[in-house]
């Protein structure tokens, strides 16, 4: 891409949009959820993120890929940061990257609205919701482990196709 | 725009913002409202912060230990992710309590440089591993408790602390569902996985007093709405073990605290013989080259 004319805050928010995921590179940092705010203060971009989980991994580099993208866009000063609260839940994540999770294999989270007060029950069976299979679209699906190769995603086979995959777990 | 390899700016940037360890790296927090309310006692908090992410960061690494040695990969994988997930608590608010304290010291200082009598976590979280179902063990008591107090701690009146255990609360959930389900799975498995899950409980149980004995600190940062006493968390976290425990056909063990010296135990720097193992380990490299950068 060329550099343009950098002149709104409407077009440094457009290029923030783009930026992917390092991890789920199937999906920009804004269908994740995880860019809350673009703004101009002066000549310097302020982009502001927050972490998936509190050991994400892949936060230094949608750190480095926002500024990278920002700079090449024409943007010479860019400042990420980082802001904890309200923490991120997976309800964040659009129509579209859900519909882009899917068509890439991986089951999309549910919509698990806010957490109630009080006390967080505990799990003793694996959730009886239904997972459906994100490639042969069936319900027939288990889950082989809560956690697979990042913090974000469960592991899960399905009975109809055989096949295993991934599910954005919900938090 | 967009990179076709997600992985270009790896070689594309080259300052050291992404790396952790020597790259002068503290602004997790930059917007978090990180003012300290005015009824705070400074060294209080900054102690507080330090025990919080001690236990994170001792359990973190325990954890880490499983890597590749788990019982099957999904485990190694699961054991992992725990552990990340610990040691981004342990960052958040080992750089909490350097900011608080104030003389300089990051999250890097405070994890690699403070010697063993420095270190605030309680003695649980620092015990080998043992074998699975101890470890299982070990993590069931510690996410029960330290879940039941994220979830108070979301209300804290220090916007750091609040914002971490808010973000907690999700993490460890799964953590106790994870441990909770495996010690079902082992209790009421076969005669061998029920009598080692057992063993497993047994050893690390003499440790779970610990987490509801309140430090002077805990008691007086949570009179100031900051910290939570642990003491109120005991019946909520006795329920969800005595529910755990049913269910797997375990005994709950009748075993005696572990000893303190002079009431002195972890949160006073009185830790037990695996700790300065697991610090040669932790802190050797970063001692060895303490100028490296990566």
């Amino acid at each position: 891409m060329t550099a343009m004319a950098p002149s709104t805050v409407d077009y440094a928010r457009q290029v923030a949009e783009q930026v992917l995921d390092p991890e789920l590179p199937v999906l920009t940092l804004a269908e994740l959820g995880v860019l809350r705010a673009v703004e101009l203060a002066g000549d310097t971009v302020l982009v502001t993120i927050t972490p998936t989980y509190s050991g994400c991994p892949a936060l230094d580099e949608m750190r480095a890929d926002l500024r990278k993208g920002l700079r090449e866009a024409g943007f010479a000063h860019v400042e990420v940061r980082t802001v904890l609260s309200p923490a991120w839940t997976t309800d964040w994540i659009s129509e579209d990257g859900r519909r882009k999770l899917t068509e890439h294999g991986i089951a999309p989270p549910r919509r698990i609205g806010p957490r109630l007060a009080g006390p967080v029950p505990l799990r003793l069976d694996p959730p009886s919701a239904v997972v459906p299979c994100p490639r042969c679209g069936s319900r027939d699906t288990v889950e082989l482990s809560r956690f697979s190769s990042t913090a974000c995603k469960a592991l899960r086979s399905c009975s109809a196709c055989a096949e295993p995959f991934e599910h954005v777990k919900e938090i | 725009m967009s990179f076709d390899n997600a992985y270009e700016g790896l070689t594309a940037e080259h300052d050291d913002a992404r790396w952790a360890y020597g790259s002068g790296f503290h602004d997790e927090m930059s917007t978090v409202d990180r003012e300290i309310p005015s009824t705070v006692d400074r060294a209080d908090l900054a102690a507080y912060a330090l025990m919080l992410g001690d236990d994170a960061l001792i359990l973190s690494q325990r954890t880490a230990e499983w890597c590749s040695n788990g019982p099957e990969l999904e485990e190694d994988v699961a054991l992992a992710n725990i552990a990340l997930d610990l040691l981004g608590q342990a960052r958040l608010l080992l750089t909490r309590a350097g900011e608080v304290e104030g003389a300089g010291r990051d999250e890097d200082r405070l994890a690699y440089f403070r010697d063993e009598i420095d270190f605030r976590n309680v003695r649980l979280v620092e015990q080998d591993n043992g074998d699975f179902a101890q470890t299982i063990a070990r993590l069931l008591l510690f996410s029960s408790a330290r879940l039941a107090l994220f979830v108070r701690l979301s209300a804290s009146a220090d916007p750091v602390l609040a914002a971490v255990a808010a973000k907690g609360v999700k993490e460890l959930a799964y953590h106790r569902d994870h441990a909770a389900q495996w010690t079902v799975r082992l209790g009421d498995g076969t005669e061998e996985s029920h009598r080692r899950m057992q063993a497993g409980l047994d050893r690390v149980w003499p440790y779970l007093e610990e987490l509801f004995t309140a430090h002077p600190v805990e008691q007086r940062l949570a009179a100031a709405g900051v910290a939570v006493d642990p003491g109120e968390l005991r019946a909520e976290v006795d329920a969800v073990l005595d529910q755990v425990l049913t269910a797997a056909t375990l005994t709950r063990p009748d075993v005696a605290p572990m000893a303190t010296v002079s009431g002195r135990a972890g949160r006073d720097g009185v830790h037990s013989r695996p700790m300065g193992y697991l610090l040669a380990e932790l802190q050797h490299i970063a001692r060895s080259q303490p100028d490296a950068v990566w």
